[in-house]
């Protein structure tokens, strides 16, 4: 699974770090995604989709 | 959660309910009003009049108002598209829209201007900065229950508790100093009282203004590790914010963290103390508090009134059809509560898994405060099952006053007693 983030997206709402900080960070001006990692763990998967689903506007994105 | 700022009345008027009554009425707290209840039952979207006789979509169904809230052809901006706006005098509706009155309100705004806004303040609101606050709001919380502790074995909750928290959690957040909290919570206060004479309400919300400026002003000269003085000192503000932005931005985060968070934690307590096996759940593993707190987020919807979005062109949404500048009300109550998408919708669960509800919003304007709401319910309801034995409502749930005129709803006193050590 290949992780993708939009920045220019973002609203800084802070799902996907509440749900797995290790892959998800926030930047600390504005509050954006920052990946940690772009390649999840397999175990990381499922919370991963489901950070995908939660965010706000729509700025998180998988490949297989 | 997402909120709307308090709409000032013009002087020597009374905005009425924005939406019609029976939409807010519950019966009970925890239940529908019935007259939404039997409009979700018909469609997830349905077409009724507001009290001013202009007509209105009511979005009831969770996907559809996930939808509207991520779509940008709908606008936020309450002061060109609503009709309560566009009925006004000239006169009137320039009262609400002057340049002083406006600046940063960014919860009216769309993007890209919206944006700019956003994104200084999301960085104050971050995850890892919410989480250091952990610590201060932990120590407001022990403050209020070693006072009732100290003063016997019964209180008011809402008084002593639920209402003091959150308003000294945002004295902490903004850096409100020590000396100027008590004057800080009396205008709070002020601020959400139903039935204030219109005179009185401007002349508290004027005095309002007059406490921000202060505020700012001495956050200019002396800046602390608050987020009044990392907005004056962001870099990537670009022009750097005018005070009148800054005095809005504060108030405006007042209005949405302080009545809506009081509110959870009134009611939250108010269910909880009826649902002995919910409350023998969370007291045998304190580690399912974050679950519940999304739970308690979504059984009890505190938004009544919903969210107002205004399509900026034609739209279709569940089939019907929407013509431009239209007003449609997302029913956070209605969709929290949509059976095609939570299994058992009106039972309160504290153990159901977490799911996207519509408590703080979706998409641009979704809850700037969210992470700071969760934490600080978290702690509050953890130390309050922990610290006060033998917690218990002190009178009959059927007698507790219930805040159903007021923009989130909530209980206006909550008697308790616990068990003397």
């Amino acid at each position: 699974m290949k992780l993708h983030a939009d920045r220019k997206t973002c609203i800084g709402a802070g799902l996907c770090v509440l749900r797995l900080p290790d892959v998800f960070d926030q930047n600390e001006d504005d509050g954006t995604v920052m990946l940690l990692r772009t390649r999840p763990d397999p175990d990381q998967e499922a919370t991963v989709l489901n950070a995908v689903k939660a965010c706000p506007t729509g700025a998180l994105r998988v490949d297989p | 959660m997402t909120t709307k700022p308090t709409e000032k009345p013009p002087a020597g008027g009374v905005l009425g309910s924005p939406i019609p009554r029976e939409l807010i009425k519950r019966a009970d707290p925890f239940t529908l009003p019935p007259a939404l209840a039997a409009m979700a039952e018909r469609s997830p979207v349905t077409r009724s009049t507001l009290p001013t006789g202009d007509p209105f979509w009511l979005l009831s169904g969770h996907r559809e108002c996930r939808a509207v809230l991520a779509d940008p052809r709908f606008s936020s901006d309450r002061f060109r598209y609503h009709p309560r706006f566009k009925n006004l005098s000239e006169e009137e509706r320039e009262q609400f829209r002057n340049a002083r009155a406006q600046a940063g309100s960014f919860i009216n705004m769309d993007p890209p201007e919206h944006t700019r806004y956003r994104r200084l303040l999301a960085g104050q609101f971050t995850v890892r900065r919410i989480n250091r606050l952990g610590e201060r709001i932990e120590q407001i919380v022990t403050e209020r229950l070693d006072a009732m502790l100290a003063r016997g074995d019964t209180a008011d909750l809402m008084a002593e508790f639920a209402f003091p928290v959150p308003s000294l959690v945002i004295c902490e957040l903004l850096g409100v100093p020590y000396e100027d909290r008590a004057e800080f919570r009396r205008r709070a206060t002020t601020l959400l009282q139903a039935n204030l004479p219109v005179k009185d309400a401007m002349e508290n919300a004027e005095a309002q203004r007059a406490f921000m400026q202060r505020l700012v002003a001495g956050r200019r000269e002396d800046p602390a590790d608050d987020l009044i003085s990392g907005l004056i000192h962001h870099a990537g503000a670009d022009p750097a914010l005018t005070d009148d932005e800054l005095v809005n931005i504060a108030n405006l985060l007042l209005l949405a963290g302080y009545e809506t968070t009081a509110g959870m934690l009134g009611l939250g307590a108010l269910v909880l103390l009826q649902r002995p096996d919910q409350l023998a759940a969370l007291r045998e593993d304190p580690s399912r508090m974050g679950d519940a707190v999304e739970e308690l987020l979504r059984y009890l919807s505190i938004v009544h009134i919903g969210l107002f979005r205004f399509p900026t062109v034609d739209v279709e949404v569940g089939g019907e059809h929407i013509p431009a500048g239209s007003t449609v009300v997302l029913s956070v109550v209605a969709a929290n509560r949509d059976e095609k998408h939570w299994p058992d919708p009106d039972v309160l669960d504290v153990t159901r898994p977490r799911g996207p509800h519509l408590a703080f919003g979706h998409g641009v304007h979704q809850c700037l405060g969210q992470q700071l709401a969760r934490v600080e319910m978290k702690i509050a309801f953890t130390e309050l099952l922990r610290r006060l034995p033998g917690l218990r409502l002190a009178v009959p749930p059927e007698e507790v006053p219930l805040r159903d005129e007021m923009l989130h709803y909530g209980v206006d006193a909550l008697p308790v007693a616990w068990e003397a050590s």
